[in-house]
């Protein structure tokens, strides 16, 4: 069996070379989140917060500025043809980097108190015990979230641009366990925050081990882990282990169609959603789903790609799976952040559809979707934090009644930001489904027939959008459902994902260029 | 041409008089009434300079055209102009919109001055909506306004209206939406089926520049007729129009039904003929039974209603159904008898809409047996009621009788027995609207349990019927100007379609 060894292994280990001005964003991201590390180690308690608040989003924007100002012109594939910076992973690896600066502002939040708002003083705790009191009443916060997510960041980072399994796998795991801890975070209703990240931790490490799986049948299939050898494999092999192809195809995608929540990986997205912190569950929401996405291409259009008429029906029925159940489930919903997460569903099945449509206009629609629907999503999160009873977030729905009455900005904003998600023209929403969904019509029948449970999987959406806003404008308010004025980096936040919703829905040419000229991959 | 962007303009006026209304200060909330009456005058204005900068003797497709390129990724392009038949539906709402502002006053109290200025806002955004939809040459543009327009009305219905408002908002949003998305498919397809590049979403260069399958095609058209059907509204999908008209104000449901389901009309012509010649001769049999069904069907049920909105509402079924009949018969005649009663339908409707709403602000209640006998209490209400009336089922001398006539002479010429059945509706038509005259007007003088009997029209109102009544009389008798206008326009359209009028020596052989 020839092909299990393959010919290219070295006599003798060689030094990779590195471009380094390439990776230099990721590198610029790890350092900041080992000094973030440091921080928490050293910095005197009082000081850690305003410390990573300074120190993450500033991070962020030099990676961000680096990779704007360097990188872009050393695209290379480099670490070994482990790593690709290429056109689409610099947009991605860009984008996530500016979504995540809105992210960090939003876990910043703190309404007034000692540490950030959302997160519980002290993780370890028994919720509800007297350690957690002590540990309120001692000013303790976990400003140890600003490091994990800039570690969460570093991963993503990774897994764009990851050009073979191995790599890719890292990246997954990067980018996962920090979100777990994350998840478990939350200051209120601990129990279920625990609950979720435990659910999130056992699903993501079966899916963890599917891709892993799929990536060494996929190794003993093409004799590498190399997307690129891979690809070559497939068009070239003569047929000896064939079996091994669509099994390894299958497991692998599976361990990424859990990451997007595609139906039927989705089961943990309510609860996790549910359960984080809400800065949280915006930052898992935007940017995970981003980097997911930005793997699925990479994966299937480098890599699997001349075999996909093997498993390409597969992931249609996904698709088409996806777009129904989450927008249906939506309709069933009584709590603003699973509503919000079955929607992150829908809006899953949605991209997919633009993906199956193989083109480069695909991957620039599909880009453009992912930078649209991670601004309005972070945004709406960060209004979700906002709106308080009691002062725990009053995430039931029948909490928001009247809040248009009471709050006229701030259910303003939420009602356009889901405007944008039911994808009204003159919002982000609408061209980004325009983008994904013009290549899907262009491929042919299928594409029609996923592009038509779309549209309609888009109305059944918007009766939820819509009859949220119905409960904030139409109806009497709630006694003591209060909106809390937010402080300037949730303020500046927000500002930045209605404006990027309203630009990309009023005068999208530019980005569209953008992620037009970023289609495609360096090989 | 006109160097001045007449189209843009009428469009950025009342969305500036929007802004100006919405940041009025508490104080001076009064205020947003004559600011909003102002910026529609201006319009209206605006919208007269246009008819007469507009040739109608020119060959060009469109007119008074303004193209700017604004999403060349997918072909979009900032394309405005109109044909006779766009102008004559913006010059429409130009007038009905100050009129519906004029009328709707007193809906919201003074006192709630949020209120009131959201109101009065909402109104100018949907005129520069209504506007835009009528004037877009890139099917792109015309379906953004076709989608973001469902936002004001949204509003202008759930927080207006009636004790059903929110049922009746969400109804009309679900219906709309649903339709516009399947339209949505169909927008995207057309692109590829087209010439594509950066500007493939104009009309121009769509129009006889399809490349696709006939099946194709024909789906594309489905598509877009299914969005048009809706909006309309034609049966079978006319359910959410008699629950939205009663629901919203008066003012509201002059510019849903008179101004905003024109669209659907418009779009018929201005798309699925134009774009799919092909596919609409091969849809044309069924288009034509939904719409003689949808004549009688709108005539019966108008029959039967106690709700004096829901009435009116299901008139407008039966009268959309006739100018869809023109509309497919594709014939001059019935073609300019359609586009001559999308105007028409627009004055009588909103005259019968406002004059009830008057009705109603007195009595309050929308119940045709809790009236009887009020001509002897407000006899200038009851005899604009009698006129519009009047207008609505076509008596000879007011404008509808003209469009109507056309539309089934039209129809005769190719389709005898629609015409035939169609013609029912005119004879229902009388029965729908005398009877409720005779039970809302006539009889012994009411008793009225607070003993003080109801004022008869105010000067304001007065003054908002005037102009209705005035179109009536001028488009009864001398509907030529806008004949003028629209003609054009409907002979190329059915050039574009590739029909010709059956020979009219037939016509007059079967007229022995």
């Amino acid at each position: 069996m020839p092909a299990l060894m393959p010919a290219a292994v070295p006599a003798a280990f060689e030094a990779v070379t590195v471009d380094y001005v390439a990776v230099l964003p990721m590198l610029i991201v790890v350092g900041g989140a080992l000094v973030g590390v440091l921080v928490e180690a050293f910095a005197p308690r009082a000081h850690r917060h305003t410390i990573q608040v300074w120190l993450t989003p500033l991070t962020l924007l030099a990676a961000l500025v680096s990779l704007v100002l360097w990188s872009r012109e050393h695209q290379a594939v480099t670490l070994g043809g482990s790593v690709a910076i290429d056109p689409v992973a610099l947009f991605l690896q860009g984008t996530l980097l500016g979504l995540a600066v809105i992210g960090v502002l939003v876990m910043a939040e703190r309404f007034g108190g000692v540490g950030s708002d959302a997160f519980t003083p002290m993780g370890a705790s028994t919720p509800g015990s007297s350690q957690e009191d002590a540990a309120t009443r001692a000013g303790y916060a976990t400003s140890e979230v600003f490091p994990l997510s800039l570690f969460a960041v570093l991963g993503m980072m990774v897994f764009v641009a990851a050009n073979d399994l191995i790599t890719l796998f890292v990246g997954l795991e990067v980018l996962s366990l920090p979100l777990y801890v994350m998840t478990g975070l939350a200051r209120r209703r601990r129990l279920l925050s625990q609950e979720g990240a435990l659910k999130y931790f056992l699903l993501g490490a079966f899916s963890s081990a599917f891709f892993l799986f799929g990536a060494a049948l996929l190794f003993g299939y093409a004799g590498s882990s190399d997307l690129k050898e891979i690809s070559r494999a497939i068009t070239t092999n003569s047929g000896d282990l064939d079996g091994l192809l669509l099994p390894g195809v299958v497991l692998t995608l599976v361990g990424l169609l859990f990451k997007v929540g595609a139906v039927p990986f989705h089961s943990w997205t309510p609860d996790a959603y549910q359960g984080a912190p809400t800065p949280v569950t915006g930052f898992m929401a935007a940017c995970t789903k981003l980097a997911a996405f930005g793997a699925i291409l990479r994966l299937t259009y480098v890599g699997i790609g001349p075999d996909r008429w093997d498993w390409q029906f597969g992931v249609v029925a996904i698709a088409i799976l996806t777009m129904v159940v989450g927008a249906v489930l939506s309709v069933t919903q009584t709590d603003v952040k699973r509503l919000l997460a079955y929607s992150s569903v829908a809006h899953a099945g949605f991209i997919l559809v633009g993906v199956l449509a193989f083109s480069q206009a695909a991957i620039g629609g599909v880009m453009f979707y992912l930078l649209a629907y991670g601004a309005a999503t972070i945004a709406a999160f960060a209004i979700v934090t906002m709106v308080r009873q009691d002062g725990s977030e009053a995430s039931h729905l029948s909490q928001w009644a009247g809040l248009g009455r009471r709050h006229p900005v701030v259910a303003g904003v939420f009602a356009f930001l889901l405007l944008a998600f039911a994808g009204i023209p003159l919002t982000s929403g609408f061209t980004a489904k325009f983008a994904a969904f013009a290549p899907a019509v262009q491929s042919g029948t299928t594409g029609v027939v996923m592009v038509v449970v779309g549209v309609l999987a888009s109305a059944v959406t918007a009766f939820v959008y819509v009859r949220l806003i119905v409960l904030m404008y139409f109806t009497d308010p709630v006694e003591g459902v209060v909106a809390l004025q937010p402080s300037v980096p949730s303020t500046i936040a927000i500002t930045l994902g209605v404006l990027v919703t309203l630009v990309a829905g009023v005068a999208p040419a530019w980005i569209l260029q953008l992620a037009g000229d970023a289609s495609t991959f360096l090989l | 041409m006109n160097s001045l962007p007449l189209l843009t303009l009428m469009m950025v006026v009342p969305v500036l008089g929007a802004l100006v209304v919405a940041v009025l200060p508490a104080g001076s909330a009064r205020l947003a009434r004559p600011v909003a009456l102002g910026a529609s005058l201006l319009t209206l204005a605006l919208a007269v300079a246009a008819w007469v900068a507009f040739d109608t003797g020119s060959d060009a497709v469109f007119q008074l055209t303004e193209t700017h390129s604004w999403i060349p990724q997918f072909g979009v392009s900032y394309g405005l102009g109109v044909d006779g038949i766009a102008l004559a539906l913006i010059v429409m709402a130009a007038v009905l919109t100050p009129v519906c502002l004029l009328a709707a006053w007193n809906d919201v109290p003074a006192q709630e001055t949020g209120s009131l200025k959201r109101y009065f806002a909402l109104m100018l955004v949907l005129e520069a909506f209504m506007v835009g939809v009528f004037a877009a040459t890139d099917v792109f543009l015309f379906y953004v306004f076709f989608e973001a327009m469902l936002i004001p009305v949204y509003f202008l219905i759930g927080l207006y209206g009636g004790p059903q408002r929110q049922y009746a908002a969400m109804k009309f949003l679900l219906f709309s939406l649903a339709g516009g998305l399947v339209m949505l498919v169909s927008v995207i397809a057309v692109y590829f089926a087209g010439p594509g590049g950066s500007d493939g979403f104009l009309v121009q260069n769509l129009m006889g520049n399809l490349d696709g399958s006939t099946g194709a095609l024909r789906w594309m058209f489905v598509g877009f007729f299914v969005a048009f059907a809706v909006k309309a509204p034609m049966w079978p999908v006319h359910t959410w129009l008699p629950d939205a008209a009663t629901e919203s104000r008066p003012a509201t449901a002059v510019l849903l039904v008179g101004v905003l389901d024109k669209v659907g009309t418009y779009g018929m012509i201005r798309f699925c003929l134009q774009l799919f010649p092909e596919a609409s001769h091969w849809a044309t049999p069924v288009v034509i039974t939904l719409a003689v069904v949808s004549v009688v069907y709108g005539a019966l049920l108008a029959i039967g209603q106690t709700d004096m909105m829901r009435l009116i509402a299901f008139t407008s079924v039966s009268h959309f159904g006739f100018i869809v009949l023109g509309i497919f018969a594709m014939t001059s005649v019935g073609g300019a008898g359609s586009t001559l009663y999308m105007v028409n339908h627009g004055f009588s409707t909103a005259g019968l809409f406002l004059v009830a709403g008057f009705l109603v602000a007195r009595h309050g209640s929308k119940r045709i047996p809790d009236y009887g006998g009020w001509q002897r209490v407000t006899p200038v209400l009851a005899g604009t009621f009698l006129v519009a009336g009047l207008s609505s089922l076509a008596l000879p001398g007011l404008s509808s009788f003209v469009s109507e006539f056309l539309v089934l002479q039209g129809t005769f010429m190719r389709y005898k027995v629609a015409a035939v059945i169609a013609a029912l509706g005119i004879v229902l038509a009388a029965l729908y609207v005398l009877l409720m005259y005779q039970r809302v007007m006539t009889g012994p003088k009411p008793a009225f349990v607070d003993g003080e009997s109801p004022h008869d029209l105010s000067a304001r109102e007065r003054w908002v019927v005037a102009p209705i009544i005035v179109s009536f009389l001028v488009l009864g008798v001398f509907p030529k100007p806008v004949l003028d206008l629209v003609n054009p326009a409907v002979d190329k359209t059915l050039q574009i379609v590739g029909v010709t009028d059956p020979a009219p020596t037939e016509a007059s052989g079967s007229a022995q």
